[in-house]
């Protein structure tokens, strides 16, 4: 393996891109809304698209708002095909993210007339070569998506440091938030938005596969390993960095193995999230398959009560 | 004082004028006028229904009658198809801080990452408003709210790891957090054990003390006049309301029940019981 | 512009070169729109788009193997059995995160998608550097290519869909057993994990074949358009799949024919368009659960509801003015149906005008109406009906709630004659002398316990 600068910059960026979704991605699994990242990540397409033909180049603002816009719009249209139709919510996403896709689909094959406006680029993304679009900051040069994908993170962060509490009243009851004064339908919308941008600026910059895996995967990971929502938080962070480290290691050895010469990063990272599931699955202190067996295999009359009752 | 806050013509002189009715605000709840309608099908219909204050009051009909739709009503979490539900004499968007609401458990999602302790200091948000987290004042007087409902050492349990009772109490707990002056409760008595009922019992008995009110629906016709004071009997319409022992007779039940013979068996061994 | 010739040549199949995709396409879309609607009872409509992820890395191993094989890669059943052979362990995977942990089902699906997907697209990159193969237009299966298929190709498609639309129909009543209450079909006897995997077997079978032609992200709206249109239709089963076969199909027909008149437009994404547009017309318009008919339902009922309030409101006034004696259509102040009802002066007025339209009521004087003679007539059986429903609610009390329709303009349509004859007599048989049975509860609410 030959480890370079590169290399570090690539981890670091993953490891800020999985974070960034990770975290709302957490709220996302708890309203059982998981595979709301798959659909927007989907449905941005058009967003790309039409800032693109207005445009005429791919200048970032443009395609990030036309595809935050995007993101928002598919949020709002399940919402109202839910409820105004009364169709179960997978189908109306389903349905919203296809057609969605489709039209962006149509738009492109307009636009590739023009301009090379690949979609396998924007749901592949090039992690590989983001180090090389560097912007200068205080007199270092740092790789663009490494500051996006920072900034996002820490928005992400203090938007949810700050509204923590109302998140989750609003996932665990949202009757009550609303006889509360908190608007569930406003904090809803929020998390949406979140989700949006973080998707947008993710694969804006490292494709779309990352996004999708990080927003379920390491929440679902915590949800195996904790009762606590703060430390799901934590815990899914922490498991967001570890697939992108090991996941970047894994596409510079594993292709080696098949005689190939090499991979995507992105998909491995979410295979490496993959894995990391697993051993939480099979590990994992008080639910891991394993754990439970070798637990009976023991015969431990008590299992040990889950959370610790030593603060009281 | 029932009866009497009733008179349209002493409690609503403003009619005569044409303006909207003002009613005392002394009274927890007043219903006038409502139905409410789900596509073709009445759920409620012409519901007048005043609660005087600082009642225990059981609200009692068959299955279907429409009860956690009354409360859903007075919450305005269905829409009204007509007539209106005021607390303390105001629509209950302005009188939101007055009322505490007890969903029925299945509500939630008993499997979310949180404690006991979390859930009831949900109940003091609206007192901290948007941003501020919860002090250590409210923690405390969450962990109050828990001992009062007798699970303070089970605070930091998560609530998946609850039997139906206690995660019936931490509903109770968080709705005494919430510090309302009338209380909803929907099914409050459902699948609990023996432990859990008696301690709910206990619980409202106190808040009435207070001067709170309490409607709570209810099933269990052999316990209803042991535990309520007040009681309105609904199927679909209020057939009877009052206090308990006047309302709770074989003619209003069998008005409310129709003519299931097991129930009124129940009943009538329940009427035995009651002293008249 | 292709002209009208073209146009009905390419839809009525006279087209040779077009006859073909627009065949399978049909034969695609009635398939996924059969198996698409047990899904969505099942409330699993997106278990197709985790399954369609899954099928990748499927794709580039069956293509990695035949080139090691010696072959071209490129043989679409090759490629097909490497895509369902996958796409089964996507489903076992998420079968056993569902059954051995406490995550929901869209987690499991969200998993299995994502978890999936990734390991597809980098094998994908593995096998594109393989020598001696070219693997461009692999990815035609991310976004479909109709347009580069062979003839052998559209007949195994056509075959697949046929079989799996004819397995949906001989396994039609056990299937919405299963649907409809797997726990009562297994007690029953059912086999229900063998007709659940033959449900998730037929989804693969419908998914697989639909990568090539619409694409591995197009198919998923195959699977659940359709059916979520055909649900506004009709609220029962069986209509409600031959709906969505038909608007599958027709998406089908359509999109694929209007793709080949204008080459530029790929057929997956114009499939779906036709799709979503049939969609959104179903829910608009759709009779029976469309939007719109259902908001001027609902309109409908609430102004009935308040033409009956105003109607009985009206007669309850009478009975209280005439005292003992026979009602009688006089004038009445308007201040007593204020205090009757709930209504603000500003609501009273716009039903007071609806009233004096449908020449129900008139102004006898200021602050004074009074009754038209069919205004009367219509009140008198307003508040006949409601009592007699009353009055079911009372002597049936513990069957009524599920029997009473107030909407019904005739308590004897839902009652039948015999049970009104009873109510009737029980409520007057003390009073003959009105048309209109007593009230149950007394008139003047302060007279309530």
């Amino acid at each position: 393996m030959n480890w370079t600068g590169f290399d570090t910059w690539i981890v670091i960026i993953g490891a800020l891109c999985a974070a960034a979704c990770a975290l709302p991605g957490c709220f996302l699994v708890l309203r059982k809304m998981s595979m709301m990242g798959d659909a927007i990540s989907h449905a941005v397409l058009p967003g790309l698209a039409i800032a693109f033909l207005v445009t005429g180049a791919r200048a970032s603002v443009a395609m990030f708002i036309g595809a935050a816009i995007a993101g928002v719009l598919t949020a709002l249209f399940t919402q109202w095909i839910t409820r105004f139709g009364n169709v179960d919510r997978g189908a109306a996403m389903g349905i919203v993210f296809t057609t969605l896709f489709a039209i962006g689909l149509l738009l492109i094959r307009q636009a590739a007339d023009h301009v090379d406006l690949d979609p396998g680029c924007v749901l592949y993304g090039a992690l590989e070569l983001t180090p090389l679009d560097t912007v200068t900051l205080g007199g270092i040069a740092i790789p663009r998506a490494a500051l996006v994908n920072g900034i996002v993170l820490l928005l992400n962060l203090g938007i949810i440091g700050l509204l923590y509490k109302e998140l989750k009243l609003t996932s665990f009851d949202p009757d009550l938030a609303d006889t509360l004064g908190y608007s569930s339908q406003f904090l809803h919308y929020l998390l949406m938005t979140m989700v949006a941008v973080t998707t947008v600026a993710a694969f804006e910059s490292v494709g779309s596969i990352i996004v999708i895996a990080m927003l379920i995967v390491p929440p679902a990971t915590a949800l195996l390993l904790t009762h606590d929502l703060l430390k799901m938080l934590l815990i899914s962070v922490a498991a967001a960095v570890l697939a992108a480290v090991c996941g970047h290691i894994g596409a510079l050895i594993v292709p080696g193995w098949f005689g190939f010469e090499s991979t995507t990063t992105s998909g491995m990272i979410a295979l490496a999230s993959g894995l990391i599931f697993a051993l939480a699955w099979l590990f994992g202190p008080h639910e891991g398959i394993v754990t439970k067996w070798r637990r009976e295999a023991a015969i431990v009359p008590e299992p040990a009560p889950i959370t610790n009752n030593s603060t009281t | 004082m029932h009866s009497e806050s009733l008179n349209t013509q002493s409690t609503f002189p403003a009619r005569q004028t044409g303006t909207r009715p003002e009613h005392p605000p002394g009274i927890p709840l007043a219903i006038h006028d409502l139905t409410v309608a789900y596509h073709r099908k009445p759920v409620l219909w012409d519901i007048e229904l005043n609660i005087p204050e600082g009642k225990l009051v059981g609200v009692v009909g068959p299955n279907g009658a429409g009860k956690s739709t009354l409360l859903k009503a007075c919450l305005d979490l269905v829409p009204l198809t007509s007539g209106w539900a005021h607390i303390y004499g105001k629509p209950y968007r302005k009188n939101r801080h007055r009322v505490a609401y007890v969903p029925q458990r299945e509500s939630v999602d008993w499997d979310f990452p949180v404690n006991a302790l979390d859930v009831v200091a949900m109940g003091s948000y609206r007192r901290l408003g948007w941003f501020r987290r919860v002090s250590k004042a409210e923690t405390e007087r969450a962990m109050d709210a828990l001992d009062q409902v007798g699970i303070g050492h089970l605070a930091l349990r998560q609530i998946s790891q609850l039997s139906g009772g206690q995660q019936q109490r931490v509903f109770l707990a968080r709705a005494l957090m919430q510090d309302a002056d009338l209380y909803l409760m929907d099914e409050p008595f459902a699948a609990v054990d023996a432990a859990t009922e008696e301690a709910i019992v206990d619980l409202l008995r106190k808040l009435s003390e207070r001067g709170k009110t309490c409607l709570v629906v209810h099933h269990d016709l052999a316990t209803v006049t042991t535990y309520f004071d007040w009681l309105v009997l609904i199927n679909m319409r209020v057939v009877a309301d009052g206090p308990a022992t006047e309302t709770f007779t074989r003619e209003n039940l069998q008005k409310t029940y129709g003519g299931k013979l097991s129930l009124l068996e129940k009943a009538a061994e329940a009427l035995r019981s009651t002293p008249h | 512009m292709p002209d009208l010739r073209e146009i009905v040549e390419v839809l009525l199949l006279q087209n040779y070169n077009t006859r073909l995709v627009v065949l399978s396409t049909t034969l695609l879309g009635i398939a996924a729109g059969l198996v698409g609607s047990f899904l969505l009872l099942r409330k699993r409509s997106l278990m197709g788009d985790a399954l369609s992820h899954a099928t990748l890395p499927g794709v580039a191993i069956a293509f990695a193997a035949m080139v090691a094989l010696g072959g071209s890669g490129k043989s679409l059943p090759g490629l097909l059995l490497g895509a369902t052979l996958s796409g089964i362990a996507g489903v076992a995977t998420m079968l056993v995160i569902r059954h051995t942990t406490r995550l929901r089902d869209d987690v499991a699906m969200g998993f299995v998608l994502s978890v999936f997907f990734g390991v597809g697209v980098a094998s994908l990159r593995m096998v594109q550097s393989m020598p001696g193969a070219s693997a461009a237009g692999l990815e035609s299966f991310i976004y479909g290519k109709t347009a580069s298929m062979v003839h052998a190709d559209f007949l195994l498609i056509s075959i697949v869909a046929g079989l799996s639309s004819l397995t949906c129909l001989v396994f039609l009543k056990e299937f919405l057993l299963l649907c409809f209450d797997d726990g009562f079909a297994a007690s029953q006897g059912w086999p229900t994990l063998f007709l659940d995997i033959l449900l998730l077997t037929l989804v693969t079978a419908v998914t697989v074949i639909g990568l090539q032609s619409v694409g591995l992200i197009l198919v998923i709206a195959f699977l659940i358009t359709p059916p979520t249109a055909a649900r506004f239709w009709t609220q029962r089963l069986v209509p409600m799949l031959l709906i969505a076969a038909l608007i599958g199909g027709m998406s089908g027909w359509l999109g694929a024919s209007l793709s080949a008149l204008t080459p530029q437009l790929p057929a997956g994404a114009v499939i779906v368009i036709v799709a979503a547009a049939l969609f959104l017309l179903s829910m608009l318009f759709a009779p029976v659960r469309g939007v719109i008919p259902r908001r001027v339902q609902q309109g409908r009922l609430r102004r009935k509801v308040d033409r009956q309030h105003l109607l009985r409101a009206a007669y309850e006034i009478l009975e209280v003015q005439a005292g003992d004696g026979p009602v009688v259509n006089e004038p009445f102040p308007l201040a007593d149906l204020l205090a009757k009802r709930s209504w603000s002066p500003l609501q009273l007025r716009r039903i007071l005008r609806i009233a004096r339209h449908e020449d129900h009521l008139e102004i006898a004087a200021p602050g004074l109406i009074r009754l038209s003679e069919s205004g009367y007539g219509e009140a008198s059986r307003a508040t006949r009906n409601h009592r007699l429903w009353e009055t079911y609610l009372i002597q049936y009390a513990d069957i009524a709630p599920s029997h009473v329709d107030r909407d019904a303009d005739m308590v004897e349509h839902i009652l039948g004659a015999k049970l009104v004859r009873q109510l009737e007599t029980y409520l007057s048989d003390h009073d003959l002398a009105h048309r209109v049975p007593p009230s149950p509860h007394p008139l003047e609410p302060s007279a309530r316990p």
